[in-house]
Order: structure tokens, then sequence, then C-alpha cells
């Protein structure tokens, strides 16, 4: 009993101690945004590949979870008569819920899984140790832009996903469902209050920070060699992924409890 | 003049340096040698602050080197890594240039792309390499582009991190030619770890050897085959038997 209670001790050190290096981290970074030098080409860099380079993934998620959830809606609401309901809850559930977390998930596991495999590669190849002879910070040169660029383009994306995921719902309600056209695009918009888009935009900047910082904490740590650089990658992305649905929830009840 | 006294560093149970003394004069061209795990890279890596010494002093002229400002300290080196550590995502003149396009030392980049085509010029490497990605190039040619990075701004220090492992003899007698004139001219100290010996006579001034954490022995090249340390003998012609154990 003594040594289950002594390792489920040493269980909850461990991972409070992570939270802590973590948050370290998160701190140390923040603290570069705000001092220069500022690396412009860096962040243009990360901007493309992780705004940019992500929007292919984020649109085919949100078009398919858009047709789907008009589908669902339709199949649940027609058991009680409120099938007509299509446009207004395929339009709140993408841009309050399912085009952030979704977007979100999808950029966490491109990008962060990158990021952190791209940061480990260069430690467990000096690249690291070179930056800071040549006399940069590692810290502002890779991981402010990178943080950055997540944290301004994952709410782009997100307002993207919401679009393109409404028009998937359209799409299906208008060819599968005999919704008129006009109709269902008035709903949607006449329903759509602005926090409804607003909130989903905020969960984004969360979640392009939590996932740029995953990857470059786990990067930044990679333990030697290829094994090292792998498990960094992996552990980028389940952390990263656990975060942001821990963080969705913790904002949806800030945003919308009662 | 760097000197080193009484340094330490352990990796948990690994105690790596125990009491590392040394001193690298002004324009020599010191060359540590030993097996490997005995703490070269790691000797190399606390002067430069890479890797903080658990106890002891490295001084720089005579200041202590954690008391240097930074990035002024740092200016003064340059390093040429094992692998080479160029950046992938640059292409090969922006490596070259890369302390030239930032920070105290910053040009326009065209004035830095003259510097760093110059400096490859100057490695044996054509200016149609300048736009090259370091993944397009063999490993003797990614030796000579971090060999042209670490002399790009002129440094008064160069430390060479095995500068020939990987290398075929040719290719390695190339570049320690190369480490050899560049030193000379330029009149820099020089701090190199090898367990080549052939670079070793190329390259050094003075010698010294690492085991046991400690500097077993130190002195001119010249001295090196004279010297009756068994440790040294045996490292030096490369003899499984002796007071080195060969499984280590």
């Amino acid at each position: 009993m003594t040594a289950l209670l002594a390792a489920l001790g040493r269980l909850v050190l461990a991972a409070l101690a992570s939270v802590g290096r973590v948050a370290l981290f998160a701190l140390d970074a923040i603290g570069h945004m705000l001092r220069p030098p500022f690396y412009a080409r860096e962040f243009g860099h990360a901007v493309m590949q992780i705004g940019w380079f992500s929007l292919p993934v984020v649109a085919m998620t949100a078009i398919f979870t858009g047709g789907a959830l008009a589908l669902q809606i339709y199949a649940g609401g027609s058991r009680f008569n409120a099938g007509a309901v299509v446009p207004q809850i395929v339009a709140i559930g993408m841009a309050r819920e399912l085009g952030p977390v979704l977007g979100g998930l999808m950029v966490a596991a491109r990008v962060s899984s990158s990021i952190a495999a791209e940061i480990g590669t260069m430690k467990v190849t000096e690249q690291i140790d070179a930056l800071v002879t040549l006399s940069t910070n590692p810290m502002k040169y890779l991981t402010v832009p990178r943080l950055l660029a997540a944290t301004l383009t994952v709410p782009v994306l997100v307002a993207a996903g919401d679009s393109i995921g409404i028009m998937g719902g359209w799409l299906v309600g208008v060819t599968r469902l005999d919704f008129n056209s006009a109709s269902y695009l008035k709903n949607t918009v006449d329903f759509l209050e602005f926090w409804d888009v607003g909130s989903g935009l905020v969960k984004g900047a969360v979640f392009g920070f939590i996932v740029a910082l995953m990857g470059c904490y786990h990067g930044m740590n990679s333990a030697r060699g290829a094994q090292g650089v792998g498990a960094a990658t992996k552990a980028a992305v389940v952390s990263s992924s656990v975060l942001i649905l821990a963080a969705n929830y913790l904002l949806t009840e800030v945003f919308f409890s009662a | 003049m760097i000197e080193l006294s009484g340094v330490h560093k352990a990796f948990g149970a690994n105690k790596v340096l125990q009491g590392v003394d040394l001193t690298i004069p002004r324009g020599e061209s010191m060359v540590i040698i030993g097996g490997s795990g005995t703490g070269k890279s790691v000797l190399l890596k606390c002067i430069l602050g890479l890797v903080q010494p658990d106890s002891g002093t490295i001084t720089l002229d005579g200041t202590d080197v954690s008391r240097h400002d930074r990035d002024a300290f740092l200016a003064r080196f340059g390093m040429l890594f094992q692998g080479a550590a160029l950046f992938d995502s640059l292409k090969v003149w922006e490596n070259v240039a890369f302390r030239l396009m930032r920070g105290a030392l910053k040009r326009p980049r065209a004035e830095a792309r003259a510097i760093a085509v110059e400096k490859l010029r100057r490695v044996g490497l054509g200016p149609q390499v300048a736009d090259l990605f370091p993944g397009e190039l063999s490993g003797g040619m990614q030796k000579r582009v971090g060999l042209a990075r670490a002399i790009a701004a002129d440094p008064q220090i160069i430390f060479f991190d095995e500068p020939t492992t990987g290398l075929d003899p040719i290719m390695s007698g190339v570049i320690n030619d190369l480490i050899h004139e560049i030193v000379t001219e330029m009149g820099a100290t020089a701090m190199t770890i090898t367990h080549d010996m052939s670079s070793v006579r190329a390259i050094a001034t003075r010698v010294a050897m690492l085991h046991g954490g400690v500097v077993r022995w130190t002195g001119p090249v010249a001295e090196m085959d004279a010297t009756p340390d068994p440790y040294v003998q045996q490292f030096i012609h490369g003899r499984a038997e002796g007071p080195i154990p060969s499984v280590r």
C-alpha cells in the first residue's frame, strides 16, 4: 500500500514538475516576444508554414464536418419536428465548437509535430548550439516567431473553417435535404451573433499558442538520436491535443456558462 | 589567452571533467586529444558557455567568461561543429553569412553575401555552391561550409570539434591544411578536438591529452612523440595494450 502511494506520489510530482517546466518555458518565450531583436523573416516563414499550408487540411475537415453535421441535425431534429433548425445549429456548432476545436486539432497534428521534429533535429545535430555560438538566442529565433505566427494565424484558419463548414452544411442542406438555398443562408446569417464567431476566434488564438508552445517545448527538450526526436514529436502532438480539448472546455465555461 | 582552472562537470553519476587545468596562450593552436567519452567536447562547450561547469574557473584574457557581455564574448569566437551543424532551411551563403546579417555585426544583405562568397572561395568552394542548400552538399563540402561560417566574421578564437571525423583521408588532409593555413593567416588562437593523429600533427602547435577527467599531459607538439607518458604513447600509436583500457 505504501509503495503504491509512493509511486502515485512520484507520478504526481513528476506531472507537477512538467507543468512547471512548460509554464517557465512559456513565460520565457512571452518575455522574449516583448524584447528585440525580432526576426521578421522567420516570422513570415512561420506564417506560411503554420497558416497558409494548413488551410487545405482545415478546409477539408470543415467541409465534411459541416455536411455531416447537417445530416445529423436533420435526422435527429426530425424526431421532434425540428428538422428546419439545420442552418442555425450548423452555424452555431461550427462557429462556437467544431470550427475551433477540429481546426485546432488538425493544426496540432500537422504543425506541432513538424515544429517538434524540426527543432528536435536541430538540437541533436548541434544546430541549436551553433545558433548560440553565432550570438543568436534560440528562443528568439526559433520559438518566438512560431508562437506569434500560430497565435495569429490559427484564428484566421478557424474563420475560414467556420465559413467552409457552414458552406458544407448549406451544400448538403440544399442538395440532399431540400432546403431552399436563399432561406438557408438567410437563417444562418440572421441567427449568428458576433460572440458566436468571436468566441471561436479567441479559442483559435489560444489553441494556436498551445500548438506552437508544445511543439517548441518538446523540440527544445528532445533527447538524443532518432528515437529522442520521435518521442518529442509524439509528446508534442499528444500534449497539444489534450491541452486543446481541456482549454476548450475551460473557455466554453468562461464564455457561455449561465 | 584562455585559462581553465579546476573545471569540474558531471552528468548525474558520470563525472566527465574532474579538475581540468589548462592554458591556451594567445595565437597558439592547441589540440586536445583523448579517447571517446573523455569529455573533450564538454570541455569546449564549457568554455563557450553551452554547458555550465559545476565548479572551477574559465577566463578569457583574465576575465571570467561568465562575467563577459555574452554577445561581445561570442563575437570573438568561431566554431566548426563535428557534423558542421549547418542550418538546413538556409542556403549555403546564408549559413556562412549568418552572423553578418544579425546583431552587432549586421551588414547589408548584398555585402554579407559578397563576404560569404569570398569565405567560400577561401575554403575551396566556388560561387555556384552559394545558392545550394546544405542537404545538396557532400560531407566534405559541408565541413568546408562550416569552416567558412566559423571564419566569416574574422574571429580571434576558433574552435574545431573533430574537424575530420567521417571524411576520407584526402578530404581530411584538405581540411587539415585549410585549418592550418587559416589559423596561421588570421593569427587566431585555435582549439581543436580530435583523435585523428594526422590532424594533430598538421594543426597543432601545442597538444593536451585529456584522460580520466584531467589533463594527463600537455606540451609542444614537437615533444609529443618523445614524452615517456605511457597514456600519450598508447594513444598516439593506437596500441590496444597499455594503461588506457580498450573496453570502456
